[in-house]
């Protein structure tokens, strides 16, 4: 899709995924620098700009965490370069630190920062935060796409709004937006600076007490925003009618469900529709309210929008009825189609022809096996689990942490006690082996140590703890897609760089007990694993081996023959080992109760030869 | 010109839904329609279900098909057909195509969880829509390109001659090229026609 993207044929329609408008209106807008810390629902936006930087001329890289990334932007930005980052919901909680002052000291060049919320928890099992929170918090504007053709219109927008104010601009996705694929019409790519210089300005000094002036400053700034957005079509009433008496204020995706929703009960009610989240425009707002008696919110996760309708309401309109998250759409979960014609039909005395209760109820009737995301086959992962598990036994405290490995949450590996963020397996095992006498094994991946792991780690020699830390050194971020880190020695422009060892840097934290072992080999991995497990000191085991899926996309390219397993069935004494312990994918059980290995799925470990206690498992001829 | 035409399209990460989304989206743009698809990454590509909508018509407005209102519902795979099969209605005389290869998932060993027959899936399939087709696409697929990664094409393939999906055949094809080029559409529409042979041959 990379020529797509960089196409010059302006007014020509072409299928976007969200993410990748977001790419291309920011080539429209004069980009010159982007940087990310990939993270799903918006990992395609940094991979489509390390795919097309080199030949569009821009620069592109993937930052050790999102407060680094954000960072890197804005001294672009200051340095006269307008700039792109991008995280995830969870990554601008890391990068806020340096988000608060960057909005006090403004920028040079456009700044867009793009963060992408995920309702429902479809891939971000953290929390189901609602970010739209920060634009207040932090005082800065924030606009909301409802889908790929505003994702385009709105980053240049975004642009527009940060080189006009000198101020960053959020831009906020959710995962719907994000991961729609929708027709965007393709304007012209203006060539922007790539190259600038940083002139010093006290601004840039954030220390009292110019500080406080600058934020009285902030507060005017944010006025003459909304003064601005009166006069684009970013915040707009659809369907006007001064004789409905109920209208929608809505926003995001939760606006197409809308105008869906009118299409399938045919009727058609005033809507406010707000792209511009913040600064609200309170103009707009009045003149909607108006003559209105009934007002439906419709907005997924927190009453924002709510919110701001019941303090206008009470000033402008104080007689109208305000319905949204007080029993008609819902506060956690996604906001879908079938909740607003509910809501609706509830207001309007409407039918819709499908009753959805009894339809769901008709399909909760059904019986569907589960399918749990797995471990790909030969997972070097699943090996270290396994030795982990069969060393420390199943009462020891497994320490999780963010990455493909936290699929060691489902049977049989259960090897994630405890999930919080990026790096918290560190300092969460601390605290528990500082008041506990249990055995602490805490993973970590490769990208996640280098992300927010060492702090932990020093704080664990520092303050003296000794849990046993395995790093999952995969050698690359599989989870989002096989970015690399700085593990690899490849930069997000395909550069060779310095590549950073993991072990070094163990070491140089001032660990003492430390092995660097490759997880294919289960016997010298449990005897690490029992070794360490009895220090008294902090102890480091490096797991290293390539992420499976990657070795086997290699050997297929470079024309290389996948080893093959297979069971002896003589052999097999039908004890499940492999199938109920070490839960390889591969492997599989049959009506008559044997097991069999699909060499279709094998990926050639060898892991479960070694697991095999009647040593039934060979090479396959 | 259709008002809009909604399909659903499901399987395990690897199969192709993603892919067989785009070269429907591509077409039907070609075709003169709007279009929008919805598809979920992340932790459900670790062997986890991929379901993708894909919807057009002359004006689209959401991504995401409303529940009951699916035309056509694509499984790469039985167990993940009946578990959207929510999206089909009898009102809406939903169409099932689905592949007859099983993937048995871990939960069914490990945590002995049941993997229905292909009888009972069929049977629960029909209380939410007019017709259910049961297709050897996986096997037919790997028969012709020596791989079963086809089979998202071959369905596509079927669909197309059985006049399931209201696309020229001229628009999907191109919409095949577009998304899969060179050396890989020659083996799909290997795979697309066989399809569509097959379409033609049973009733």
């Amino acid at each position: 899709m990379t020529s797509r993207l960089l196409e010059a044929k302006s007014g020509k329609k072409v299928i976007l995924l969200g993410n990748e408008a977001i790419v291309r209106g920011s080539l429209e807008s004069g980009i010159g620098f982007s940087s990310t810390y990939p993270g799903t629902p918006v990992s395609e936006i940094g991979d489509t700009f390390s795919e097309i930087a080199k030949e569009a001329g821009i620069y592109f890289e993937y930052s050790t965490n999102e407060k680094v990334a954000l960072e890197a932007a804005a001294g672009a930005s200051l340095s006269e370069v307008k700039s792109l980052v991008s995280f995830k919901n969870f990554g601008l909680n890391v990068a806020s630190d340096s988000v608060f002052p960057l909005a006090y000291t403004g920028v040079k060049a456009g700044m867009v920062i793009v963060v992408g919320d995920d309702p429902n928890c479809w891939s971000s099992g953290q929390s189901e935060q609602d970010s739209r929170c920060y634009a207040r918090l932090a005082h800065l504007p924030m606009l909301e796409p409802s889908d790929a053709q505003e994702c385009k219109t709105f980053t240049k927008l975004a642009f527009e709004i940060s080189e006009r104010f000198k101020t960053p601009v959020f831009l906020r996705l959710t995962t719907r937006v994000a991961h729609e694929r929708g027709l965007v019409t393709l304007d012209k790519i203006v060539k922007g600076k790539t190259s600038g210089t940083f002139i010093k300005d006290i601004k840039y000094k954030n220390f009292p007490p110019h500080i406080m002036k600058t934020h009285e400053e902030i507060h005017d700034k944010l006025e003459e925003i909304e003064k601005f957005s009166e006069g684009k079509d970013v915040n707009k009433i659809i369907y006007p009618n001064k004789e409905s008496k109920l209208g929608i204020v809505t926003s995001g995706s939760a606006f197409c469900y809308v105008m869906e929703a009118f299409d399938d009960l045919g009727i058609k009610l005033p809507v406010l529709k707000i792209g511009l989240t913040y600064p609200l425009p309170e103009n707009l707002f009045k003149k909607f309210i108006k003559n209105l008696n009934e007002i439906l919110v419709v907005e997924e996760l927190d009453p924002i929008l709510e919110d701001s309708v019941y303090k206008l309401a009470k000033e402008f309109n104080p007689k109208v009825k305000i319905f949204g998250k007080n029993g008609y759409i819902p506060k956690a979960g996604e906001c879908t189609e079938e909740i607003v014609i509910s809501a609706l039909c509830r207001l309007t005395g409407k039918k819709y022809k499908l009753n959805f209760k009894t339809h769901r109820k008709k399909f909760r009737k059904i019986k569907i096996a589960r399918r749990l995301p797995v471990l790909c086959p030969g997972c070097p992962h699943r090996a270290t689990f396994y030795a982990a598990r069969a060393v420390a036994g199943k009462d020891a405290v497994f320490g999780g942490d963010i990455g493909c490995y936290i699929m060691g949450i489902y049977p049989p590996l259960e090897t994630q006690d405890f999930i919080f963020s990026m790096g918290a397996s560190q300092g969460i095992s601390h605290g528990i082996k500082k008041v506990s006498k249990q055995k602490i094994v805490s993973f970590i991946g490769d990208s996640t140590f280098f992300h927010a792991g060492i702090p932990g780690l020093i704080n664990m020699v520092y303050n003296k703890s000794n849990p046993l830390v395995i790093v999952l050194d995969n050698r690359i971020t599989a989870m989002t897609g096989h970015q690399p880190n700085p593990g690899m020695g490849v930069t997000g422009m395909g550069e060779q760089t310095k590549e950073i060892v993991i072990e070094d840097i163990v070491k140089a934290c001032g660990v003492e007990n430390v092995k660097v072992i490759d997880p294919y080999n289960l016997k010298e991995m449990m005897e690490a694993i029992k070794e360490f497990l009895n220090k008294d000191k902090v102890s480091v085991i490096v797991s290293k081996r390539q992420c499976r899926l990657l070795t086997v996309r290699k050997m297929r390219k470079e024309g290389m023959k996948i080893p093959k397993f297979e069971i002896d069935q003589t052999k097999c004494t039908r004890c499940g080992e492999c199938v109920y312990n070490f839960g390889c994918p591969a492997i599989m059980k049959m009506k008559d109760g044997s097991f069999f290995i699909d060499k279709n799925l094998c990926w050639g470990c060898a892991v479960c030869v070694q697991i095999c206690p009647a040593k039934a498992i060979g090479a396959s001829r | 010109m259709i008002k809009e035409f909604n399909t659903v399209i499901t399987g395990i990460g690897g199969q192709g839904s993603i892919t067989l989304a785009m070269i429907i989206a591509e077409a039907a743009s070609k075709n003169g329609y709007d279009v929008k698809t919805s598809e979920l990454h992340g932790l459900s590509q670790r062997g986890g279900t991929i379901p993708c909508h894909v919807r057009f018509g002359k004006k689209i407005y959401s991504s995401v098909i409303l529940e009951g209102e699916a035309n056509l519902i694509i499984g790469l795979e039985p167990l993940e057909a009946l578990r959207t099969c929510y999206y089909g209605s009898k009102l809406n005389k939903t169409v099932f195509l689905i592949d007859n290869t099983q993937i048995i998932p871990i939960s069914v060993p490990v945590c002995n969880e049941k993997y229905p027959s292909m009888k009972e899936i069929v049977k629960n399939l029909k209380t939410f829509g007019k017709k259910v087709f049961v297709l050897d696409a996986s096997k037919k697929s790997l028969e012709l390109t020596f791989s079963i990664v086809s089979s998202n094409v071959y369905l596509l393939g079927y669909a197309s001659g059985k006049r399931l999906i209201p696309l020229k055949r001229k628009f999907l094809l191109e919409g095949m090229n577009e998304v899969l080029p060179g050396n890989l559409f020659e083996t799909n529409k290997k795979a697309f026609e066989a399809g569509e042979k097959d379409a033609h041959s049973k009733n």
